[in-house]
């Protein structure tokens, strides 16, 4: 925040391009192993993929890339509350097998 | 006094309505919180009436559930979390850092209107004939069984949840990028850390019972099954989303008052705060951690005992933060030339009042003893002492230790100590009868009793009379010191903060230059940063 | 500024607080831009105005990932629950359709990062509006399609409520899933129709010459939204259309 420059850094086009195939692919690789049972590993590769994609348009066409340490925290720190309330939670749901014959 | 202020530049009624002055919306907000809070006062009225006999001869069980329901909804989202931010901080943290607004005004002035909008809907839900599933809105009764006005209520609760998130989203911008030069974090009072980690709370947990009571309204209206089991739901799923913001907003009502708590201290003890950056930090941590600790409010609602002892166990050490503050305050007081003006007289309350709350829901965080205690007037007792006994305490205490800047004038002192006199009183005579009667078992939530408790409601109904008395008091000396008070001059307690160095009350734009800070904002006392001057 | 008021008063320690005038370093920048129209009197400077309206853009993108969040937990609780009848539910959904749309929001994506890229260069008012207008037909195509899926949905009664019908073999899990398909997606479709609105009028000042390298913010946080709603569809679209394929898909 030291600087309060109006500049923000101009990306060439060429790499919003790039972006946007890699996006594509992305997509397409993403429908194409959905055709193949591959059990839970199905969900692996489709949340990869899926977190790939979300992660370019984070960096590049939302600049955070650019952009200051505050934004990539408060960039971050969306997704690390998510996965906080994500785990906690299945900490319950994932645990209620383990005493046999209490809960369900 | 002709010279110009806040409150005289500009007249009229669309002046104030139309105002983006943080200031004046900060009064907009005083206003209406207050009568939400004589109206939560109402319903709790109510219920100590009934409460006061065994029997139930007052109300009818589907009238009582409604006046605990609607006392609940009213406190906790009209008054508790609205009140220290959107008042207090909404009026003193630009001019704490040295700013001539919020980095977002007008969103500021909208936030108060979707207040409004939200209490609309929720006396509109009051007045058609009241909601009666508890605050918590547990499914499936919200959703399947209950025929009352949930969706209008849930609606309030919805639309009030947006005033808190700009409200939040505001704080934590303008805290980042308004500080005045020099003013850096390690300079900022510690009243700006708290509404920092606050905010952080407002922002991360309100979205999240949003879209829960949204779910809860889908449920209701489409019946779309998505809670309810007759419908392949799971009704423990919404109690974690509750809980995953209700927890938290805990801290959205208490972290302020532990920000007021410890301006009052030093202000009143003269001395610089003990340990100024466990402080600050411990704000944070307590923002943080508090979101890791909801599953102890479902121990007995079917979670797996494991997630239970992962909850337990962070209880425990969400205790830990608080405590430092504790510690720290004390240590702030000790040997301080300590004046006992009303606002210590609150800040006082707060600390006794605040530890007794903190440590019986240490009983409530340990598993075992939670069968025992759930839905027991235990937990009424301590929530009580939190909210009530923290959060008010230390809203009361801001209010009386800010009024001569808020309003330029001085309030009768004498009058103050007594109301701080019977609030305290009242307080304890409420709800430490309640500890005893829940730990023997009396459940929450009947309007009927064995008449072996009779002895300690009638001891709670009594002190929450003198209690009613002690909070109607500040209305009529505050409002008589608005006509009647002496002119407050800019710094009436010798305190230190760059809110005490602008005129009672402040110019519109608060500065009329930009303030540029070489120390920390609170020097009572020379300290090592001071140095060689 | 302004005049007219007191000046604050020093009553604090000296030397703690200094009250100068000039030299204040925020306004060195102000300076250089003497009052930019675009500049609101609580700010110094642009600088500060732009970054202060990003963050505050950022902050809020938060509390929408939190909110689409409890979603998000609600699938994956009773995801894990009803693992067969998501994917059967999942199964009749049009694939097709659903990478039609995430094609068309991307898209959408690159030529919103175009709009703000155009706007950050000073380029012609004309160009502005072109990949503002482009962005909004890509959002409009994506409701459009929306609304074919959604009334498909509704002719064959797959829509949760009372008049739920499902011939396959897990009727409540499958009504669990179309709850959260409809909430999901409805939701994000909501989102969509907020951000053309937005845009329109993003577009109307862009028409009128208002953005340029010293004044873009407006675009540059409706490019932040958007860019955060395609994120949404990004997860949304292998969740809730593909996680069936393999099951038989047709
Ligand atoms: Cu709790």
């Amino acid at each position: 925040m030291s600087g309060h420059h109006v500049s923000h850094h101009v990306a060439p086009k060429s790499l919003y391009y790039l972006i946007f195939a890699l996006l594509m692919i992305g997509t397409a690789v993403t429908v194409i192993v959905a055709y193949f049972d591959l059990g839970a590993f199905n969900n692996v590769v489709m949340l990869t993929i899926a977190c790939t994609k979300a992660l370019l348009v984070v960096l590049y066409f939302m600049h955070v890339r650019w952009g200051t340490r505050l934004t990539w925290v408060v960039a971050a720190s969306g997704f690390v509350w998510l996965l906080i309330m994500f785990g906690f939670t299945l900490s319950d749901y994932l645990t209620r097998g383990w005493v046999g014959g209490t809960l369900r | 006094m002709d010279t110009l202020n806040y409150i005289n530049n500009g007249h009229g009624l669309a002046s104030w309505l139309l105002t983006k002055d943080h200031k004046r919306i900060a009064l907009l907000y005083l206003v209406s919180i207050t009568f939400f809070f004589f109206l939560g006062g109402l319903f709790a009225f109510m219920i100590r009436l009934e409460l006061l006999t065994p029997a139930g001869d007052v109300l009818t069980a589907e009238n009582y559930n409604k006046m605990f329901t609607m006392h609940g909804v009213v406190m906790v989202f009209f008054f508790l979390i609205p009140s220290i931010p959107a008042v207090l901080g909404n009026f003193l943290i630009p001019i704490m850092i040295g700013a001539k607004d919020l980095a977002f005004p007008r969103l500021n002035l909208i936030s108060w209107y979707i207040y409004v909008l939200g209490g609309i809907f929720t006396l509109v839900a009051a007045l058609s004939g009241g909601v009666d599933t508890g605050w918590t809105f547990y499914t499936p009764y919200s959703t399947a069984a209950a025929n009352s006005h949930v969706i209008t209520a849930a609606l309030g609760v919805f639309i009030t949840g947006f005033s808190s998130i700009l409200t939040g989203l505001n704080f934590i911008v303008t805290i980042h990028r308004m500080r005045a030069p020099g003013l850096t974090w390690f300079r900022l009072p510690l009243f700006v850390w708290a509404h920092y980690a606050t905010s952080l709370v407002m922002i991360l947990g309100t979205p999240v019972i949003a879209i829960t009571v949204l779910l809860v309204a889908a449920e209701r209206v489409l019946h779309m099954g998505i809670f309810d089991p007759a419908l392949g739901g799971d009704p423990v799923l919404f109690q974690h989303l509750f809980w995953f913001y209700s927890h938290p907003a805990v801290y959205i009502m208490i972290l302020p008052a532990m920000g007021v708590i410890s301006e009052i201290v030093q202000a009143f003890a003269r001395k610089n705060v003990f340990g100024y950056s466990f402080i600050a930090f411990s704000s944070l941590a307590i923002a943080i951690i508090g979101f890791l600790v909801w599953g102890h409010h479902i121990f007995v609602a079917g979670q797996s005992v494991y997630a239970g002892m992962l909850f337990s166990i962070i209880s425990y050490i969400v205790a830990v933060p608080s405590a430092i503050k504790v510690f720290n305050w004390t240590a702030t007081i000790y040997r301080g030339s300590i004046s006992l003006d009303s606002p210590m007289l609150y800040a006082f309350g707060f600390l006794g009042l605040f530890t007794i709350g903190g440590l019986t829901g240490l009983f409530l965080a340990a598993m075992g003893l939670d069968i025992h205690m759930h839905d027991t007037y235990f937990v009424v007792a301590h929530f009580h002492y939190i909210m009530v006994g923290g959060a008010i305490m230390g809203y009361l205490g801001g209010l009386h230790y800010w009024w001569p800047k808020i309003t330029g004038k001085l309030y009768s002192e004498p009058a103050a100590k007594l109301a701080a006199g019977l609030v305290f009183i009242g307080f304890n005579l409420t709800f430490f009868p309640q500890f005893l009667v829940g730990y023997l078992g009396m459940p929450r939530r009947y309007h009927m009793y064995p008449p072996e408790f009779q002895v300690f409601n009638v001891m709670s109904t009594l002190g929450a009379t003198i209690l009613s008395v002690g909070y109607l008091l500040p209305m009529f000396y505050f409002v008589h010191s608005i006509f009647r008070g002496k002119p407050s001059p800019a710094d009436p307690w010798g305190a230190k903060g760059l809110e005490w160095e602008v005129p009672s009350p402040p110019p519109t734009e608060n500065f009329a230059v930009t303030p540029i800070v070489t120390h920390g904002t609170h020097q009572y006392a020379p300290s090592k940063e001071v140095g060689v001057v | 500024m302004s005049d007219g008021y007191p000046q604050a008063p020093s009553v604090g320690l000296p030397g703690r607080v200094s009250i100068q005038a000039p030299g204040n370093p925020h306004d060195e920048q102000s300076s250089a831009h003497p009052h930019h129209p675009k500049l609101q009197h609580h700010f110094d400077d642009m600088g500060q105005q732009a970054e202060a309206s990003t963050l505050g853009m950022w902050v809020f993108l938060v509390t929408e990932i939190m909110f689409f969040g409890g979603l998000f937990l609600a699938y994956l609780v009773y995801r894990t629950q009803n693992p067969m009848a998501f994917q059967e539910a999942s199964a009749h959904l049009s694939w097709k359709l659903g990478a039609f749309n995430t094609a068309v929001l991307i898209f959408s994506s690159l030529t919103m990062a175009l709009a703000v890229r155009s706007a950050q260069t000073s380029e012609s008012r004309g160009t502005q509006v072109f990949w503002l207008v482009t962005t909004m037909i890509l959002g409009a195509t994506f409701l459009g399609v929306k609304v074919i899926e959604y009334s498909e949905k509704f002719a064959h009664n797959n829509v949760p409520g009372p008049n739920f019908v499902w011939d396959g073999q897990y009727p409540a899990g499958a009504e669990i899933f179309y709850s959260l398909y409809f909430c999901m997606t409805g939701l994000h479709a909501l989102h969509m129709v907020i951000g053309l609105g937005i845009m329109t009028v993003i577009a109307i000042m862009a028409w009128r010459r208002q953005f340029n390298t010293e004044y873009f913010t407006p675009v540059e946080i409706t490019g932040l939204y958007w860019h955060f709603v395609d994120i949404v569809w990004i997860f949304l679209f292998p969740l809730l259309y593909l996680i069936g394929r393999h099951y038989g898909g047709h």
